[in-house]
């Protein structure tokens, strides 16, 4: 099992956000991928555009499945990934790294105490796996 | 002495024939061949050029097949046998209802009155068309408790928007159309793109435990912002909501309504009505419940039923018989959200779905619920403990079974899908509902006999066997099939969605 960087986020769909003064970027987990299966498709929101905490910003699809995604924290999209679009199996490859999807302006940094870190995100997939 | 065949040896073939891979009909295709062949012009012949506008005017298509008729014929025939069909076979897809579509529907709407008869004729010439569509009315209200119905929609979502948009206009009459619609994670998809289509926000409400809504979650969400909660009933999982009363009276005590989503009402009839119980507005689907053909078999319809106080919001025309008992369409009404369907819906699925219902009568629709039922939880006990059974209760006209026991061989729901047709049916609905990992969602409905679950029953079961004992053959399947596994990653991907000229 792929370790989750310790520099990120993460939030109880699956998703992380690794911050970066005032903005961070998100993306998925591995976790996420791997149960997902083969991504074939990543639909994104425009620059410019708000999203509040776990609203959704996009979709991903597998060949299972079509998947929301949300917004682990409040903001305005700053940047967005073309190459995952282009790209949709990068997400499979490297979720945490090349396929990071969005990056947003953090609207109030202290929303982030409410996500998890890499070691409670560990622990929380392995109850979720066990079920 | 012969020696015996080794067991790895094929046995070949003598020779496969064209129809075991036929191809495309443009690549059938041979300059000058034709269908038919007309007889000279006894008219001069005038360049389209010089009498029509440049506008009207299409340039020529290039590579346009040219066969005869023979081969137009052959060609489909040959395709049409590669069709699995419910009249081959059991079409187990959990949620889609795909029971049999009994042929006397079809000689009923043949009868030429009503296959032939144009929509714009009169109602004085069509009176028979219009009772039909009255009668059939009649008889959905009856079975769902509903008290006014529109058979317009065209298919289920269709129902789902309109009911929707029934939901926001009676909201707005009454000053404030709200934001949100609830909808519980294990509702179709189509419930939440039907409610933004509507202009507004979806809400996702976390089931239980047993499946069913969480009632104190529910409670919770319920604000005066929310429009409506969109339920199916039974579940996704089969599941019947034991506290949809306690559901109703959350949504009316803050001023909301109940939108029902009747796809799973073939569990109910005779049993349960829907309108009895509080739920405000709902949708059918007749290709389900009702009989009539789906899947590519012919369109869907969806009416949508109402309950009084939403009446005066359905789409117009409503059918109307007067104290003469001569129907007409009723096109004065001021309320109504317009019309949702050009003309009066599919007409042709109408008449099949009176048919069904005229056929069975009361008693005979109330069996085919508690055969559905009755089926359905055959197959769950048969197959218990040999697949998983995330929720393990007793369960109406679908079961849902997981993939979790073949993981540990590293099989997946999809692989023992597509193993499935090696035994000839139909794989279930797979990786449905989503909060289901590796879903199997299996639904035979009354369709099926006890000889025909005992033959699927043995097949499941089979393929647990070798996915314990041979899970390469089980993850490489299908291999009786005409062709073998797909690469459904790279079809995704890389769609090649229409024949194109090689270029030469």
């Amino acid at each position: 099992m792929t370790k989750n960087p310790e520099d990120c986020m993460y939030t109880k769909e699956h998703e992380w956000i690794r911050v970066n003064g005032k903005t961070g970027t998100v993306g998925i987990t591995h976790y996420a991928q791997k149960q997902l299966g083969d991504i074939v498709f990543v639909e994104l929101p425009k620059v410019g555009d708000h999203f509040d905490t776990n609203e959704s910003f996009g979709t991903v699809e597998s060949v299972k499945a079509v998947s929301e995604i949300y917004c682990p924290v409040a903001g305005d999209v700053t940047e967005i990934n073309e190459a995952v679009v282009n790209s949709p199996e990068l997400l499979n490859s490297d979720p945490h790294g090349d396929a990071w999807l969005i990056e947003i302006k953090i609207q109030n940094p202290p929303d982030l105490e409410e996500l998890m870190s890499a070691e409670a995100y560990d622990e929380y997939i392995h109850d979720e796996a066990a079920e | 002495m012969t020696p015996p065949l080794m067991s790895d040896e094929k046995i070949r073939k003598a020779r496969t024939h064209v129809n075991q891979n036929e191809a495309l009909i443009f690549e059938r295709s041979m300059p000058g061949k034709r269908g038919v062949a007309l007889p000279q012009c006894d008219v001069p012949e005038v360049p389209p050029e010089s009498v029509f506008d440049q506008k009207a005017l299409r340039a020529a298509i290039d590579d346009f097949p040219e066969v005869s008729e023979v081969d137009v014929v052959r060609h489909f025939t040959r395709l049409s046998t590669w069709n699995y069909a419910i009249d081959l076979g059991m079409y187990p897809l959990g949620s889609c209802t795909m029971k049999y579509n009994p042929k006397i529907n079809e000689v009923v709407a043949r009868y030429e009155g009503f296959a032939q008869s144009h929509p714009y004729l009169p109602e004085v010439l069509c009176q028979g068309n219009l009772k039909i569509q009255h009668m059939l009315g009649e008889c959905l209200k009856e079975i769902t408790g509903m008290d006014a119905l529109s058979l317009q929609p065209a298919a289920g979502a269709q129902g789902e928007l309109t009911g929707i948009l029934i939901i926001r206009a009676y909201l707005q009459s009454r000053g404030n159309p709200r934001k949100k619609i609830l909808i519980p994670d294990s509702a179709h998809g189509t419930n939440p793109s039907s409610a933004a289509i509507a202009g507004y926000q979806v809400e996702n409400i976390k089931s239980g435990e047993q499946g069913c809504v969480d009632v104190s979650a529910l409670r919770d969400a319920v604000t005066e912002d929310v429009a409506a909660l969109m339920l199916t009933n039974p579940n996704t999982l089969g599941v019947y909501e034991r506290d949809l009363l306690a559901i109703v009276d959350i949504l009316h005590s803050k001023g909301g309504l109940v939108y029902m989503d009747g796809a799973n009402m073939n569990a109910l009839l005779g049993v349960a009505r829907p309108g009895d119980n509080g739920v405000d507005v709902m949708h059918l689907n007749l290709h389900k419940t009702f009989s009539t053909p789906h899947g590519g078999g012919g369109p869907g319809a969806g009416p949508v039923a109402v309950k009084s106080h939403l009446e005066p919001f359905l789409p117009h025309p409503t059918v109307e018989m007067d104290a003469s008992g001569t129907y007409s369409y009723n096109f004065k009404r001021p309320l109504s959200v317009g019309r949702v369907r050009s003309f009066y819906g599919n007409f042709g699925m109408l008449v099949r779905a009176l048919a069904y219902i005229l056929t069975n009568g009361p008693g005979g629709l109330k069996q085919t619920s508690e055969d559905a039922v009755l089926n359905a939880n055959y197959i769950r006990s048969q197959l218990k403990g040999i697949y998983d059974l995330p929720f393990d209760q007793p369960s109406l006209h679908e079961v849902v079974f997981s993939d979790h026991l073949q993981n540990k061989y590293g099989v997946t729901t999809m692989e023992i899908a597509k193993r499935l047709m090696d035994y000839g049916f139909h794989p279930p609905t797979v990786y449905f509902p989503l909060i289901v990992h590796g879903a199997l969602m299996i639904e035979p409905t009354e369709s099926e006999s006890l000889e025909e679950l005992d033959l699927f029953v043995e097949a499941m079961k089979a393929i647990a066997e070798e996915s314990a004992t041979n899970p390469d053959l089980v993850k490489k399947a299908p291999h009786n099939t005409r062709v073998h596994k797909l690469d459904e990653v790279a079809a995704a991907r890389n769609p090649v969605l229409r024949w194109k000229p090689k270029k030469t």
